[in-house]
């Protein structure tokens, strides 16, 4: 790779998606722009609709019609991923960068075998014996901690733990710079998320690929991602480092997911939540899109709209840092 | 020495003795049985919201329907204030149970017909339920029920079809319908798991003032442990169809007594909590009770496991005040409590 040591991983400039329907264009994912440095773990939280996912699809060239990239870049070590061809992708996707789904029931093929399914990868991208191909799926296994006698399993018969844990050996296969995750946790319980969690993070400290994380939880990714973007309404609104915006959230959405969860430690506060829902997309608010739910609304919100802000190390969409 | 707890309780509601379900796997010869349910004792009582917690699978919404009479029970008794479920039979009592006892579903967006305007649900639930109430009185208590949901200006809402409200509103509706029979308690069954985060706190705040105002009864399941703290008075975990601890949720929260239940504390996401990864601890996954044996079924898994849990089931047993568990090695605090204040969790295991 040419790319130089201070030049991001991927970086994302002015992206924007729109969802082509009958009543014109949706924009889905609205001029963002964001960074992956190499073994970064970069968090981007949001509620349903905010268009995260779109976004990840966009980054991974994965979008489908009626959505389409608008406009902007995406720079993947050097390489111009949006202007790509679907063969030039071939090459790229898997080696370069993987993506592991928020269903891994309907990612994966139920019928056919663990090991099958890994082999269809492995034939598909690099030559390899039966014997390799053997020898790699079953140190795949291993690396994610799911026995290597269930290369011969076919979905149905894994645990919702154990069908993501197969996800991420497929992802891993080829030793991929960045691996795109859409909330791959979010179908498991408590205790098997926090053992996925653990076993991501181990794993990318182990092989140094770094991860764009997607989920609506907030708290799951406060102990794992490095950095965290906050989307609302198609736009990033917040992102700085994970443990500052956790201990200092600056954007009034933030604060007010933030204040959304209740804890089990500590006092019991009574909590608010954030009045009203998340706008539909199609007619977003003139202005600042949270200007009707927000709490420190003032009339410049309503007309124009707001730029990033940098304070400490975070960026903030919002004008009460434009000073 | 322990306090007692000072809540005062009111009349009990709903009591399970030994609430048990089996399904039948595979075809109507088959002789396995899925164990959903095991030998549940469980009371609710008057003016009371108990969270049951617990994985995907371990029985939570078996015993919802259960209760809701969707599901009769394998074995053991559903005494609603003292009358057994079993002798609820004809088509006007099991009605009036039900208005006693309606639910609320998981998924706001396939719990209401497409279909019908928002009014068309509320008040058929008033012409079932309600036959003091005229015409005129329906509507006037159709906009007072959507008033007390928080769904305001009610007239407007009445009016409008599922597709135009969003998934916090339409669990709302989900609560109007229930309100509408007048209840004593709603079975809720993961009322907000699938809302957006920031609308769900209002979901929870609206259970807890119908419980504070209107003096409803919930059985809230969730597999969220802090929503549960939130508005729940007691917990109640369930491991594997069977009740692993059950007692006043700070207490449980503060002193968990199985280890069950502290392994799933320790999962909980906490940003407020310190940065600490620990190694990743390989834990396994709760089994699907197929036929099960004696023995403690969280065995497997437990790091306190000793000869006694892989052959006698353990039986609930009183540990602290109102607060018990189902483990062979917990200690109970009840007799002679050690001098000094515990603070580590794990210290009662010893």
């Amino acid at each position: 790779m040419i790319a130089t040591a201070t030049r991001p991983l991927l970086e994302v400039k002015d992206l924007c998606v729109d969802y082509l329907t009958d009543r014109g264009a949706v924009r889905a994912v609205d001029h963002v722009s964001l960074e992956v440095r190499k073994g970064e773990f970069l968090g981007i939280v949001g509620e349903s609709g905010c268009g995260k996912s779109t976004l990840l699809f966009a980054i991974a060239r994965l979008l489908t019609p009626p959505a389409e990239i608008a406009s902007g870049d995406i720079w993947f070590e050097g390489n111009d991923l949006v202007s790509m061809t679907e063969s030039e992708l071939r090459h790229f996707r898997w080696k370069q960068y993987s993506v592991v789904m928020q269903s891994a029931m309907n990612a994966l093929n139920p019928v056919m075998s663990i090991g099958e399914q890994l082999r269809d990868a492995f034939d598909a991208h690099q030559h390899l014996t039966g014997r390799q191909v053997e020898k790699r799926s079953e140190e795949l296994m291993r690396i994610v901690g799911i026995d290597p006698v269930h290369l011969r399993s076919y979905p149905h018969q894994l645990s919702g733990g154990m069908r993501q844990r197969a996800m991420i050996a497929m992802a891993l296969a080829f030793t991929p710079e960045l691996v795109i995750m859409d909330e791959p946790t979010s179908a498991l319980d408590v205790v098997a998320q926090r053992s996925l969690m653990l076993k991501i993070k181990q794993l990318q400290r182990e092989f140094g690929f770094a991860t764009i994380f997607v989920t609506h939880d907030m708290s799951l990714v406060s102990h794992f991602s490095d950095r965290l973007a906050v989307m609302y309404a198609g736009q990033v609104v917040e992102v700085g480092d994970t443990r500052q915006v956790f201990a200092d959230p600056k954007h009034p959405y933030t604060v007010g997911l933030m204040r959304s969860f209740p804890s089990i430690t500590g006092a019991l506060q009574p909590l608010s939540g954030i009045p009203g829902s998340p706008p539909d997309l199609a007619r977003p608010p003139a202005g600042c899109r949270f200007h009707p739910r927000c709490p420190h609304v003032m009339p410049r919100c309503k007309v124009e709209e707001p730029d990033f802000y940098a304070r400490e190390a975070d960026l903030v969409r919002c004008f009460l840092f434009d000073a | 020495m322990l306090e007692l707890p000072v809540r005062p309780q009111g009349a009990e509601l709903i009591r399970t003795v030994g609430l048990t379900r089996h399904f039948r796997l595979g075809g109507f010869l088959s002789r396995r049985f899925l164990h959903a349910v095991d030998d549940i004792d469980l009371s609710i009582h008057e003016d009371e919201i108990v969270a049951l917690v617990g994985e995907s699978g371990s029985g939570k919404s078996t015993i919802a329907r259960l209760i809701a009479m969707v599901y009769k029970p394998t074995a053991g008794e559903i005494y609603h204030r003292g009358r057994p479920l079993a002798t609820v039979r004809s088509r006007r009592e099991v009605l009036e149970y039900r208005g006693h006892v309606p639910m609320v579903f998981q998924d706001p967006y396939g719990s209401l017909s497409p279909v019908y305007r928002v009014s068309h649900g509320i008040m058929r639930a008033l012409k079932l339920h309600r036959a003091d109430l005229s015409r005129r009185g329906r509507e006037e208590e159709a906009q007072r029920l959507l008033e007390a949901v928080g769904l305001v200006p009610a007239v407007d809402f009445l009016g409008k079809y599922p597709y135009q409200l969003s998934g916090g509103q339409r669990q709302r509706i989900g609560f109007a319908q229930a309100l509408a029979c007048r209840p004593e308690l709603i079975l809720a069954d993961e009322p907000v798991s699938m809302l957006d985060v920031s609308v769900r706190i209002g979901v929870l705040n609206l259970m807890a003032s119908l419980r504070r105002r209107e003096r409803i009864s919930f059985l809230y399941i969730t597999h969220d442990i802090a929503s549960a703290r939130y508005v729940a008075d007691r917990l109640v975990v369930m491991y594997a169809g069977q009740v692993a601890e059950s007692g006043p949720v700070e207490d449980v929260l503060a002193h968990p007594k199985h280890p069950y239940t502290q392994l799933l504390l320790s999962a909980v996401p906490d940003p407020r909590a310190p940065v600490s990864l620990p190694a990743t601890g390989e834990v396994q996954e709760p089994p699907r009770v197929i036929d099960p044996g004696e023995g403690c079924r969280f065995r497997a898994r437990c790091p306190y496991a000793i000869d006694e849990c892989s052959r006698v089931t353990p039986r609930l047993r009183l540990l602290r005040p109102a607060h018990d568990a189902a483990c062979h090695v917990a200690t109970s605090d009840l007799v002679a409590p050690a001098p000094t204040e515990r603070t580590d969790k794990d210290a009662s295991l010893r």
